[in-house]
C-alpha cells in the first residue's frame, strides 16, 4: 500500500488542467467562457508552482501563487468590463461575430 | 492515504474541467470552474500550502467566480448555438497524444524519491508567507497594489455610462 503521492503525479495534473484550459481557449465561440478557460490555465500553472514549492522545501511558489491570483483578480475586473462594453455596443456574446478589425 | 486523497480530487479536477470546456451554456462552465478550484484547494492543503488553499477559496472560488456568474445573469446569456465540433475530431486525439508525451517526460524527469506527504512542508502558513512577503517580496506587494489600483480605474472607466 502506497501512502506517499510522488511528485509527477501533481505535474501531470496541472498539465491536463492546462491542456483542458487551452482546448477551451481555442473551440468556444462564447466570449464568457474563453476568459474561464483562461482562468482554468492560470489554476494548472498555480498547481505547478505550489508542487516546485514543496519539492525544493521554499515558500517562494506560495508567493508567486499569490501574486498570479491578484493578477487574475484585476484582470477578472477589467475583463468582464470589457465584455460588457462589447455586448453593449454589439449585442452579441460570440467571438466570431466581433471581427470589426478583420477587414 | 494520500493517495486516496490525491486521487479523489484529482478526478473531481479532470472531470470538472472537461465539463467547462463541454458545457454549452455558460453558468454549467461556471459552476463546473468551482469545482476545480475547490478541489484544487485541497491539493494545495495536501502540499502543505494552507494559506494559498484559504486564498483560493476566499478569492477565486468567492470572489472571481461570483464576478462571473454576475456577469453571465447580467448578461442574460444563453446558450452557444454553433459549436466548433468538427475541430474535436482531430483535435481530442492529438491532445491525449500531446498529454502521454507530457506525462511520459514528467515521469522521467521527476525520479519517484521526490515523494508528497501531508505534512512533508510545514512553511506554507500564514506566518513563513507574511515574513516573505514583507521582506523578500516587498516591492512586487507595493507594484500590486498599484496594479490592483490601475485596475479598478480601468473597470470603472469602461463600465459607466458615456456622459454626452
Amino acid at each position: 500500500m502506497m501512502t506517499a503521492v510522488p511528485i509527477s503525479w501533481f505535474l501531470t495534473l496541472s498539465a491536463i488542467l492546462f491542456a483542458l484550459g487551452v482546448a477551451g481557449f481555442l473551440f468556444r465561440r462564447n466570449i464568457i467562457t474563453v476568459f474561464m478557460s483562461i482562468e482554468l490555465m492560470l489554476n494548472a500553472v498555480n498547481l505547478s508552482f505550489v508542487t516546485f514549492s514543496y519539492q525544493h522545501k521554499e515558500v517562494a511558489g506560495h508567493l508567486f501563487t499569490f501574486f498570479v491570483m491578484v493578477v487574475a483578480a484585476a484582470e477578472a475586473a477589467v475583463g468582464l468590463a470589457i465584455i460588457l462594453t462589447v455586448f453593449k455596443n454589439r449585442s452579441t456574446l460570440n467571438i466570431d461575430d466581433v471581427n470589426s478589425m478583420k477587414n | 492515504m494520500d493517495v486516496i486523497l490525491f486521487l479523489i480530487f484529482a478526478l473531481i479536477a479532470v472531470v470538472c474541467a472537461i465539463n467547462v470546456v463541454v458545457q454549452t451554456h455558460p453558468i454549467s462552465s461556471a459552476l463546473s470552474l468551482v469545482g476545480v478550484m475547490g478541489s484544487l484547494a485541497i491539493l494545495y492543503l495536501l502540499l502543505g500550502a494552507e494559506f494559498i488553499a484559504a486564498a483560493q477559496v476566499i478569492v477565486y472560488a468567492g470572489a472571481i467566480m461570483v464576478l462571473f456568474v454576475f456577469v453571465i445573469m447580467l448578461l442574460n446569456a444563453g446558450a452557444e448555438t454553433k459549436k466548433g465540433r468538427s475541430y474535436l475530431i482531430p483535435g481530442a486525439p492529438l491532445l491525449v497524444v500531446f498529454l502521454g508525451l507530457t506525462a511520459y517526460y514528467v515521469q522521467r524527469l521527476f525520479p519517484a524519491n521526490t515523494m508528497v506527504t501531508f505534512g512533508g512542508f510545514t512553511k506554507g502558513g500564514p506566518r513563513e508567507i507574511g515574513e516573505a512577503l514583507f521582506t523578500t517580496y516587498l516591492l512586487p506587494f507595493e507594484v500590486t497594489s498599484v496594479l490592483i489600483l490601475v485596475a479598478i480605474v480601468g473597470a470603472i472607466v469602461l463600465a459607466r455610462k458615456e456622459i454626452e
